[in-house]
């Protein structure tokens, strides 16, 4: 209907081009820079064809980490996996339950309970960060797993997305269960949860991402190396003079830290924008 | 809204929303109650001794220069970092929308970096604008004769953590922008088409009023972004400086309460922060309500 003109079926093209150009550009200097020794970097400019130190660089980041820090990437991989994956099912699992409450019951409360949840979208961690220091501190969880993911566990997103999900759920279906008898947590476990897997998924790839990148909260609360996450490890590692700075171990691991949420965004893409776009509403 | 099925539990419910009122309770409220209590005092930060003054940390905020300058360098960070990120997603999205081929290859493209960690952001255009070892610095001495030198330089250092900041933020904009331009329907655009309206005029009087919602929720949102989450941007890659020059509100607050130990000065200034979000989401929801257009 509209021009078919060469011109026009190029452009769209030369742009996108250059706009994905523009995003993969620095992790392609990052992955060359991951694979030259550190003096190769320091010479000005640095090569822009990889090394041949990708195994060795490697090898050193994800067992010893760099020389002015302790911690070696397999630690902090694990810290980060046990964050990502603590808030992602904590958040998922209580809004789950709080959602089924809020739309499945009756109760007094439940106006207060639905707006004190609603309210915490409103207060950022950023905002608050020391007091909630202070009450990390109090309850002795400086330097522990469940001080890193605790305060990051309440999610007033998920708790509207999956109430959103239920109000579309068929009465009649809850219905049927109530004549077959099933109790609600059983309604819960054997009807609900299996139909509502691909709110879950959609939430679990947002907030794997959201622990997984998590920065100012273990910066504040992890002070011992064994705790660090990738993020915090690779802020120590460049807290220094620049000539101390191994700019190869420091970048293999900026690739270990950036490579595991951008496959799970690779990989559920699609549960990944409806899942975002949902929670706009 | 059709009410759903009620089970006639009385207990039940109260056990299912616990360990969210739990947390609630515990991380947000208490914290937050915290924040605006102890803003009224002068503390000694090794514990001990409180002092009542009333709003003195307000006023001395608010009667100092500084704040204000930290303020309007957060405003104009967020608005450039809005500004870029979202002309260019949405300038990306209208590419990505028409039928070409290999769209979806590039949609992919686009999206993975909301992936990408902030810091992580940080760390790669750090790398590149590194004055010693950054290729984009070394390729604007030799080819420009630009010195780049974003710790001395506050222009510099602006300019490094926006484009940092922006460059993460497009994704997330060009997710939003294609499922806006996607439920544009697409007999109107053929309509106007027929009618001779120009692929310039089709954007501006169609699209554009029609993808609006869109628009302002994502304004309200890139601002939010800017003001609150770029602090490990901030915290990496500039450290507030050179000078005081990229400390953005939420950097001094961290600054001020983590590193100074001013902490009726840090608690007056959340509390601050607290209002200044509440403001926002309460726009962003009055927005919504009316539905901008439409």
């Amino acid at each position: 209907m509209t021009e078919h003109s060469k011109y026009h079926r190029i452009i769209p093209h030369v742009f996108l081009i250059l706009a994905i150009f523009i995003v993969v550009f620095p992790i392609f200097v990052v992955f060359i820079a991951s694979t030259h020794t550190s003096a190769e970097i320091l010479s000005a400019p640095m090569p822009l064809t990889p090394g041949d130190k990708f195994i060795e660089n490697y090898s050193r980041a994800l067992l010893e980490g760099s020389e002015n820090m302790g911690a070696s990437a397999v630690t902090m991989i694990k810290n980060s996996l046990i964050m990502a994956l603590g808030i992602a099912f904590g958040k998922i699992i209580i809004s789950l339950l709080a959602a089924f409450a809020i739309v499945f019951f009756n109760f007094p409360l439940k106006k207060f309970c639905f707006w004190s949840i609603f309210i915490t979208l409103m207060l950022p961690v950023e905002v608050r960060i020391m007091p909630t220091y202070k009450i990390i501190s109090d309850l002795g969880l400086l330097n522990t797993y469940s001080g890193l993911i605790l305060p990051m566990v309440v999610s007033a997103t998920a708790v509207f997305l999956f109430r959103q999900f239920f109000m579309t759920i068929p009465k009649e279906i809850v219905e049927a269960s109530q004549i077959d008898g099933a109790s609600p947590m059983r309604f819960f476990f054997k009807i609900l949860i299996p139909m509502t897997r691909t709110p879950i998924a959609a939430m679990f790839v947002i907030q794997f991402i959201y622990g997984w990148n998590q920065y100012l909260w273990p910066l504040l609360i992890t002070t011992k190396e064994n705790y660090y996450t990738l993020l915090i490890g690779i802020n120590r590692m460049l807290s220094g003079a620049d000539v101390q700075i191994e700019w190869q171990i420091v970048m293999a691991t900026t690739l270990l830290a950036l490579i595991p949420p951008v496959v799970v965004v690779m990989i559920m893409q699609k549960q990944f924008v409806s899942g975002m776009t949902d929670t706009e509403k | 809204m059709v009410k759903q099925y009620e089970f006639p539990n009385k207990e039940l419910p109260y056990l299912l929303v616990m360990p969210q009122m739990i947390i609630v309770f515990v991380f947000f409220f208490w914290p937050a109650a915290q924040a605006v209590w102890q803003s009224f005092f002068l503390q000694d930060p090794f514990g001990g001794r409180m002092i009542f003054i009333g709003f003195e940390n307000y006023l001395k905020l608010f009667t100092d220069p500084e704040y204000w300058d930290s303020f309007g360098i957060s405003s104009l960070f967020s608005v450039m970092v809005a500004f870029f990120s979202m002309v260019t997603a949405l300038f990306l999205a209208v590419q990505a929308n028409k039928k070409i081929r290999f769209a979806s290859f590039y949609k992919t493209m686009m999206i993975w970096p909301y992936a990408v960690a902030t810091m992580v952001a940080g760390v790669l255009w750090l790398f590149l604008f590194n004055p010693n070892v950054g290729i984009i610095a070394y390729a604007l001495k030799h080819s420009w004769g630009i010195e780049w030198s974003h710790l001395l330089n506050s222009k510099h250092a602006l300019l490094l953590i926006t484009l940092a900041a922006s460059w993460k933020q497009i994704a997330y904009n060009f997710v939003f922008f294609l499922a806006g331009l996607q439920s544009v329907p697409a007999t109107l655009i053929e309509a106007a088409a027929i009618d001779g309206a120009s692929h310039r005029r089709q954007f501006w009087q169609i699209i554009f009023p029609l993808i609006s919602p869109t628009s302002f929720y994502l304004l309200v949102m890139n601002l939010v972004y800017a003001f609150f989450e770029t602090f490990p941007i901030i915290h990496q890659v500039t450290e507030g400086g050179p000078g005081k020059s990229t400390s953005i509100l939420v950097y001094k607050v961290w600054r001020d309460g983590v590193v100074n130990l001013d902490l009726g000065s840090s608690a007056a200034q959340s509390v601050t922060l607290m209002i200044l979000v509440i403001a926002l989401t309460v726009l962003q929801f009055r927005f919504i309500e009316r539905k901008v257009n439409y």
